[in-house]
């Protein structure tokens, strides 16, 4: 007779070493995936996410390339339309700029503009996201931006496990789709389940169940907000916590279905207030539920300023637990 | 007197039709505009045809051609249907793209033309990605990739340049310099005016042909895909070229006189070549009357077809903002 099996033990990882499982798996899956970047080859990733592909697919599939985002996005762009299931690194949001006509104006139009002769299946990794002290060139938020565009899959992993598995997913699609790596979440370590071999990319998830108020957040804000939540806890105000997962198709539904629950509802989002993702999740909620609110929406943004450098000044920039933690309680108790 | 093109009189022939064709369906095009049937921009490519003409005619079927906003006559060389771009024009479900593109977008998966591009520099990194796609998937192919003059005061002119050379991709760039961009003077815009200096400074290797002359441009084509395909290394051709008519339909053209225009004129693709044949006795008389009215048919089917073509139901209006699936 067989010993009774154990449960497998969760598998214990980084968020940056997630980020690097799945660019294996699906270097080795399809052969006309390839990686193409700056400084993603030799030198292994300006925040090492590749190192060692290189040495392990070769020169034809981990690409560096020189610094020219607009060429090399508008090549992966070129090399999605035919045939090819490029995955291209930007190093920051910030550089992105520099491609942004290529990524709009091409990649954006080009399945419309052709009336679907020609699909972009193209895949754009990018660090976002504050907090490492390199100031206002490096450090911005710009996923909620770029989840205006129709067109565009905004996908914003937080959880070791979203960095794990979503890429699988992303390259499935036939649609371009922009990754968010929030910069301090890559030396994360979080558990996965070893049963978990895929995730959707079209639904928020519940990270903590709660009946006093719902905080929204997604990416590099999402551990910040379950840290308010347990402060929250300890006041005696239960918080349920929504990672978003991905800002465009956003996902109304588990939305409205957590404010409907609990009536109350904080925003957080590291990248400015004004039109911003953030303001658009407010709107929504306006619009489908605002008889079921018993308090006004509150947001918690970063600060309207260009990234200061100085620690003091960047933290108080960004939103923190407390902050988060305090625009909760005073909707529930308010002053 | 040039590079393996054959001079005999079906293939003299066939190229100052392709020519003609081009040059009546755009005169179609501006009656339509001026009918109101044809909305928007509308880039005319009279004058240039010779370009289009001389560079498709070196291609095969399974190359690419990333072309510009002035690109009527690059699909109609190509061999795209001319129905099917009236019917784009007109912004017809039978259009090329079902009306979704217009005039400055046309895109065609069959014949590889990887769209019109209205945005100036920006299907230059396009080149890029279908080029490195064809080698890696091992086809032969060559990317034909087509802008004007201004595209090269673009930052993704070097970009895209710089990276062909150094992957070594088998891109044939053609830089139809018509001589404004706009309504910019090139030697008012450029440092350098010399294109193929400019593609020399990325060390690609280019040559500079008279884009009046379609025989002229035809060899250099065939001549340096030739090498493009035994080198996989990019050729650079700079097409001397210019624009007969105004920019778009809303160009008083101040800034070049009508002394200048008429002097082009005389040099005219059509005219020139059409002369030549003449005198060199290489088609018959009364064969380019016919050719016209041939073409002349042709371009009233086109129209017919585009003017009998539906709507797009305003219903599907969101389709393909986001794919379903990737096209076969």
């Amino acid at each position: 007779m067989n010993a009774p099996q154990e449960p497998p033990s969760p598998l214990r990882l980084t968020y940056r070493e997630a980020c690097k499982q799945a660019l294996r798996q699906a270097l080795h899956a399809d052969p006309r995936v390839f990686l193409m970047g700056e400084d993603i080859g030799r030198y292994g990733g300006c925040y090492a996410v590749t190192k060692g592909l290189l040495e392990e697919f070769g020169e034809d599939r981990i690409r560096d390339t020189p610094l020219s985002e607009s060429a090399f996005v508008g090549a992966g762009i070129g090399a999605a339309m035919a045939g090819m299931r490029p995955i291209v690194e930007i190093m920051t949001v910030n550089f992105s700029l520099l491609a942004l006509d290529q990524i709009l104006n091409n990649a954006v139009t080009i399945p419309y503009m052709s009336g679907g002769q020609f699909a972009v299946p193209l895949v754009i990794r990018m660090a976002t996201g504050g907090g490492r002290r390199v100031a206002a060139q490096h450090s911005h938020s710009l996923e909620g931006w770029y989840a205006h565009i129709p067109g565009l899959r905004i996908l914003t992993p937080a959880m070791v496990e979203d960095a794990r598995f979503m890429l699988i997913a992303a390259l499935k699609d036939p649609n371009p789709t922009l990754i968010f790596e929030h910069v301090m979440l890559y030396n994360m370590e979080g558990d996965i389940d070893p049963a978990i071999t895929c995730v959707d990319m079209d639904q928020a998830k519940v990270r903590r169940a709660g009946a006093d108020v719902s905080l929204i957040t997604y990416g590099g804000s999402l551990f910040k907000t379950l840290d308010a939540a347990e402060r929250l806890s300890k006041e005696g105000v239960e918080a349920e916590v929504v990672d978003l997962r991905a800002l465009r198709p956003l996902d109304t539904k588990t939305i409205l279905e957590s404010v409907v629950k609990t009536r109350r509802c904080v925003i957080i989002d590291e990248a400015w207030r004004s039109g911003s993702i953030a303001a658009e999740i407010g709107m929504r909620i306006a619009e489908e539920a605002f008889f079921e609110l018993d308090a006004p929406l509150r947001r918690v943004c970063g600060r309207e300023v260009p990234m200061p450098y100085a620690a003091h000044l960047e933290d108080a920039c960004l939103p923190q637990s407390e902050a988060i933690a305090a625009a909760a309680l005073d909707l529930v108790r308010p002053s | 007197m040039t590079h393996k093109v054959h001079l005999d009189h079906d293939h003299l022939r066939h190229l100052l039709k392709a020519m003609i064709r081009i040059r009546r369906f755009e005169a179609k095009c501006v009656e339509l505009y001026q009918a109101q049937k044809i909305l928007g921009f509308l880039h005319l490519y009279d004058g240039e045809e010779a370009v289009s003409v001389g560079v498709m005619e070196a291609l095969e079927p399974q190359d690419a051609v990333i072309a510009t906003y002035r690109e009527h006559g690059q699909a109609l060389a190509r061999g795209v249907d001319p129905g099917c771009l009236m019917g784009e024009m007109l912004g017809k479900l039978n259009g090329c793209c079902r009306g979704r593109g217009g005039s400055m977008h046309f895109f065609h998966r069959e014949h590889r033309f990887y769209g019109g591009n209205a945005i100036v520099g920006g299907g230059l990194p396009l080149a890029l990605g279908v080029a490195l796609a064809d080698k890696m998937q091992g086809r032969r192919a060559v990317t034909a990739c087509f802008f004007g003059d201004g595209a090269a005061e673009e930052g993704e002119f070097h970009e895209t340049l710089n990276f062909a050379k150094l992957w070594r991709l088998p891109i044939l760039f053609i830089c139809e310099n018509n001589l404004y961009a706009m309504g910019m003077a090139v030697e008012r815009a450029e440092a350098d005016t010399d294109f193929v200096h400019k593609a020399s400074s990325y060390r690609i290797e280019g040559e500079r042909v008279d884009g009046m002359d379609v025989v002229a441009v035809e060899s250099a084509a065939r001549k340096a895909i030739e090498k493009i395909r035994a080198t996989s290394d990019p050729f650079f051709l700079e097409c001397r070229t210019y624009r007969f008519r105004a920019h778009s339909m809303f160009d008083a053209q101040l800034y070049r006189s009508k002394e200048e225009v008429e002097a082009w004129r005389k040099k005219g693709p059509i005219v020139r070549f059409q002369a030549w044949l003449e005198e060199n006795h290489l088609i018959k008389p009364g064969e380019v009357l016919e050719m016209e009215k041939a073409i002349d048919a042709e371009v009233a089917r086109a129209v017919a077809f585009a003017e009998a073509g539906p709507l797009e139901p305003v219903s599907d209006v969101e389709r393909f903002v986001t794919m379903e699936d990737i096209p076969a």
